[in-house]
């Protein structure tokens, strides 16, 4: 089963949801992999305390334009219907603008004079660790480059299938969100009971539903903020599936790279009473 | 007119607090919230919407069932995942290449003006706002934030305002990139915490990689001395000016109930902290 930890904005507790979850299940024996989808910042490996090993180059494939058999100004095809402008043609020859290029392949498919070849792009790498029966996937996206989603899939598609895998997504309800959730079964929203906590998660509320993915709540800093989460909860019908108290001692936990259920006595129950939740609502056994 | 832009790396830092309670203070100014993924600006500064227009971005295809012989090319084609087995577009996975249209032998496909969201002109209790809501699950976050920039600039050049006060994206792809674009200063919010510390390097080295000025500001000063003193150390090392600092308080949370800035709901408090973040940007600045 593949269990998606996401949020419709940064900082609510995502990572730290699933880091905790993840040693919770891997201290009951229950092996998992862990897919920090978050390339752009990936954190979760500090809280695991995760080396990351086997690292590989992550590419995604552009247009090389062969300039010898490429018609330049007298045919322009694959200028005019590259709708990313990742192509132009000046002074009779042709140019590829790689890092505006989505790898689409229509200019190579277009050209009739077969001058347009595969070439790729580096994007960032991707990387793997172990530790205590929990295989960790992430991403490093190179800094500059802006197209997240291909390195996220990249990652994703190291991961074997079996078993029980967690993914902590990057935040927001925009590609790369929804890029993260594909093949998910089921997916836990991280909320703070804050106004911008509700906003923000009713916009993920609202993507899941899209998508058609099943989902419950965990309130994190309960206690924090007022009642408005709950409210919404109810009202929506969405299962609260658990509630980690707000707590200095669990920041300051946060801010060293510790895990709460390490750090704050009480916290390990709490993801007890989550594994419990997500076992109910799924209908399924994490272990 | 200089342009400032409140960016974090890491979300939940406090930007969007800071930013509003930075629109209190200083000149006329126009503001922009350019988190569009997770805009919240808006609870706080509460803006009046004067106009509001859908954000058209790229295309879309549709396929015509009626036309549409199942002959399978569009879905062998496209490198997306986008076409259905029933042949029907998938928008959350499509990419608007058009592929799909090329390949097609009946025309069964045409592309439209995909509406990727709204944008709205605002006015609120601190200046003309430009701001937007993003689809739910739509991409070209980027090219929005870019629309939402280039609205921002042309009410402070409307007006004759001196300043744009931008709420960035989190991240270092591609909306923060477009966040930062032609800005003058980057002003990064970064809280004490090993994850907050390694994103601030990060998103570092994306404002050098754009050859921008940044500024910190410490978010919940006091939870981690030693992740505290590394910000510090690393600001000092890599000439990073530190306009100040906010504590690690309640108040943050109350004044988000309330509908009010940091400066608003705690003026001789956190207040106080603000004051001092905004002179000593006043001389960055000058
Ligand atoms: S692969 Fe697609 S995006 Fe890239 S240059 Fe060709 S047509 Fe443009
Ligand atoms: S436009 Fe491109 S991404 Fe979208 S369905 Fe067609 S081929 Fe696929």
């Amino acid at each position: 089963m593949k269990i998606a930890i996401a949020s419709g904005k940064g900082g609510t507790g995502k990572t730290t949801v699933a880091v905790n979850l993840a040693a919770h299940l891997s201290r009951r024996g229950i092996p998992l992999n862990f897919i920090d989808c978050d390339v752009e910042e990936p954190n979760a490996r500090f809280f695991l305390g995760i080396d990351i090993g086997d690292t590989r180059v992550e590419q995604v494939p552009v247009p090389v334009i062969d300039e010898d058999s490429c018609l330049g100004e007298s045919c322009r095809k694959c200028v005019e219907l590259c709708r990313f402008k990742a192509l132009i043609c000046m002074a009779g020859t042709v140019m590829a603008f790689t890092e505006l290029c989505h790898g689409c392949g229509l200019c190579e498919l277009a050209c009739p004079a077969d001058a347009i070849k595969e070439g790729t792009r580096d994007i960032g790498e991707s990387g793997i660790g172990r530790k205590d029966g929990i295989t960790f996937f992430q991403g490093l996206l190179r800094i500059g480059e802006a197209m997240s989603p291909p390195l996220i899939k990249a990652v994703k598609a190291r991961a074997e299938n079996s078993g029980l895998t967690l993914l902590d997504c990057p935040p927001g309800a925009s590609c790369p969100v929804v890029c993260s959730l594909q093949d998910v079964d089921y997916a836990l929203l991280v909320a703070e009971p804050t106004p911008f906590g509700l906003h923000d998660l009713n916009i993920a509320v609202q993507l899941l539903r899209e998508l058609h993915l099943p989902f419950g709540v965990v309130l994190n800093r309960a206690g924090m903020g007022d009642e408005r989460v709950e409210r919404y909860l109810e009202k929506e019908a969405i299962p609260l599936l658990a509630a980690i108290p707000h707590e200095r001692a669990a920041a300051e936990a946060y801010s060293t790279g510790a895990l709460l259920i390490d750090g704050v006595p009480g916290f390990a129950d709490r993801f007890s009473d989550l594994v419990a939740a997500i076992e109910h609502q799924t209908g399924r056994t994490l272990g | 007119m200089k342009q400032l832009v409140v960016i974090s790396g890491k979300g939940g830092t406090g930007k969007t607090s800071v930013t509003a309670a930075l629109a209190g203070l200083g000149p006329a100014k126009v503001l922009a919230d350019c988190d569009v993924d997770a805009a919240d600006l808006h609870l706080v500064l509460q803006p009046e919407i004067k106009e509001r227009w859908p954000f058209v971005s790229g295309e879309q295809p549709s396929i015509d069932p009626n036309l549409c012989t199942e002959c399978g090319l569009c879905r062998t084609h496209c490198r997306f995942g986008a076409v259905s087995e029933d042949f029907r577009i998938l928008p959350e996975h499509c990419e608007g290449c058009g592929v799909c249209d090329y390949v097609c032998p009946v025309g069964a496909v045409s592309m439209r003006p995909r509406v990727c969201g709204e944008q709205y002109r605002s006015e609120t209790r601190h200046g003309p706002m430009a701001h937007a809501a993003l689809g739910v699950g739509e991409e070209n976050s980027g090219k929005l934030v870019t629309s939402v920039r280039r609205e921002a600039k042309s009410l402070a050049e409307d007006r004759g305002f001196e300043l744009v006060l931008v709420d960035g994206s989190p991240g270092v792809g591609c909306p923060v990139i477009a966040s930062l674009t032609d800005a003058d200063l980057a002003i990064l919010v970064a809280e004490p915490t090993v994850s907050a510390v390694h994103d601030l390097k990060r998103v570092h080295d994306l404002t050098k990689h754009f050859r921008m000025p940044a500024a910190l500001v410490v978010n919940k000063s006091g939870l981690n001395h030693d992740m505290e003193s590394e910000l510090l150390r690393y600001c000092e090392l890599e000439g990073i000016p530190v306009l100040g600092s906010l504590p690690y308080d309640p108040i943050f949370t109350k004044a988000q109930i309330a509908g009010q800035s940091i400066l608003e709901f705690d003026p001789n408090g956190l207040g106080e902290n603000v004051r001092t973040i905004w002179s000593r940007l006043e001389t960055l600045l000058a």
